[in-house]
């Protein structure tokens, strides 16, 4: 064992700090661009799997070509050309605390618990021989512990949802971590998101899922044991298919005569 | 010489097993054995964890003062931890977000701090290289058994591959729901303990 002084203590732990700092520091800084490379292909694996298009055996970025990405600008809900956003480099997280590129919601907006939000997102078109078959949108909101990120996959009626992904969150696993799970996301398919009076009607309910027809189409069964996370994910809901979410989009492309006119 | 390096690293398989013996690291233990891919992922990284941070300590430790050799453990295992994730992150991603946070919680397995502090404080680099390794070892043999069991009986697969077809996909068995959840862990590995304990008498406990 060393020899004990008052001194000796400290430069030992500040030598080793030192070196230590070193090595994590050089890990993080050499192999970001091989994670940031893995986190790109997830995402992609993730859109894809929301848009139900995702098979295991082939690879991501192959199967990614057939989607479009395009930068669009909520308020107005019309696409953002390529040369004043690239949609390669649009950091959508980072361009919500941005001063220019995002906004802060007051308290009436914000259903989802963001505080802030962005002013641009990006948007993936599925196109199918020429026309567009589905668009997939990336959502997010509070639940209980954390903010989840979902993309979630809308058929060109603008109406229908196709398919969902929550891919991000820090909900209590086994509980409101089943959003993660394969088999409710599959429940989703088939939905609709606005009522009659053009009203997001789309969330989760407790218990089974209504009886009557109409109200049936609207509600996807609730995670029993979790029901603040399924709060949370109605509201985002109501948030992203709103006003101040894709709604001006959905009717920016309306007026054009539906997405293939 | 060479019996006792052999002894270092086979001991904590069975007869100093850190998990059955000393009952450490069960935490990880209950959390990643659902699978046997990330039972011996897990498996690796720790053992890796335990040999490199008990080598790096065992060569500095006549330069460490004793006020201060706990954090100072801690550290050297935090880093190497952080390495671990870093690179397991950067060429195996899927497996890095399976094993989420288990990876990270290395660094307060017990088995780690505890060789490190028993060990390694007290014995020349290479011994404490090998008996880093066996316990290792000795810890992914328990996952391991843990982790077959219950991916057989619970998801009817080993290494993903199916052996017994699942009724939910027209097969015959019928999957043992407990062996998904964390407490069907509980119960093998304090079957493993008994079994260990009744085949080698001297680990049992004095009344």
């Amino acid at each position: 064992m060393a020899e004990e002084s008052l001194a000796r203590p400290f430069y030992t732990v500040l030598i080793l700090a030192l070196a230590c700092s070193t090595l994590v520091a050089g890990a993080a800084v050499g192999l970001r661009p091989l994670q940031e490379a893995n986190r790109q292909i997830d995402q992609q694996r993730n859109i894809l799997r929301a848009a139900g298009l995702y098979r295991g055996d082939k690879d991501v970025q192959e199967q990614f070509l057939t989607i479009r990405t395009r930068v669009i600008e909520l308020a107005s809900g019309e696409f953002v050309s390529a040369d004043r956003i690239a949609p390669e480099t649009f950091d959508q997280r980072r361009a919500a605390l941005d001063s220019d590129l995002g906004r802060p919601l007051s308290r009436d907006e914000d259903l989802a618990g963001l505080s802030r939000v962005e002013r641009y997102s990006l948007v993936y078109l599925v196109k199918e021989e020429d026309r567009i078959d589905q668009i997939i949108l990336p959502i997010r909101g509070r639940g209980v512990w954390s903010t989840m990120y979902a993309y979630v996959a809308v058929d060109a009626d603008l109406n229908t949802i196709r398919g969902v992904s929550f891919f991000e969150h820090g909900e209590t696993p086994g509980l409101g971590g089943e959003i993660e799970n394969p088999r409710w996301q599959e429940r989703w398919r088939g939905k609709k998101i606005y009522g009659p009076d053009q009203e997001v009607a789309l969330r989760l309910v407790q218990g089974p899922a209504a009886e009557t027809e109409r109200a049936a189409a609207h509600h996807i069964d609730g995670l029993s044991g979790a029901t603040n996370t399924g709060n949370g994910v109605s509201n985002l809901l109501q948030f992203w298919f709103g006003d101040h979410g894709f709604r001006p989009f959905f009717q920016q492309l309306q007026r054009q005569r539906g997405l293939n006119g | 010489m060479a019996d006792r390096k052999r002894d270092l690293l086979l001991r904590s398989i069975i007869e100093r097993n850190p998990i059955a013996l000393l009952v450490l690291g069960i935490c990880s233990a209950l959390a990643v054995t659902t699978q046997l891919e990330t039972a011996l992922v897990m498996s690796i990284c720790v053992t890796l964890v335990v040999a490199f941070s008990s080598l790096t300590i065992s060569l500095v430790r006549a330069h460490i003062p004793n006020s201060v050799r706990i954090g100072i453990q801690i550290t050297v295992i935090a880093t190497l931890v952080i390495l671990v994730d870093q690179i397991l992150k950067a060429f195996y991603f899927d497996l890095a977000r399976q094993l989420s946070i288990y990876v990270g919680l290395i660094i307060t397995n017990c088995i780690v701090m505890g060789r490190a502090e028993g060990f390694a404080m007290s014995n020349p680099p290479i011994s404490s290289f090998l008996d880093g390794i066996g316990n290792g070892l000795g810890y992914g043999f328990i996952l391991m058994t843990v982790a077959f069991f219950r991916e057989l009986l619970g998801s009817g697969t080993l290494f993903g591959v199916e052996i017994l077809p699942l009724t939910t996909n027209g097969g015959w068995y019928l999957r043992n729901g407990i062996m998904v959840l964390p407490v069907s862990a509980f119960f093998l590995i304090a079957l493993i303990i008994w079994f260990l304990r009744t085949i080698d008498p001297v680990q049992q406990e004095k009344n």
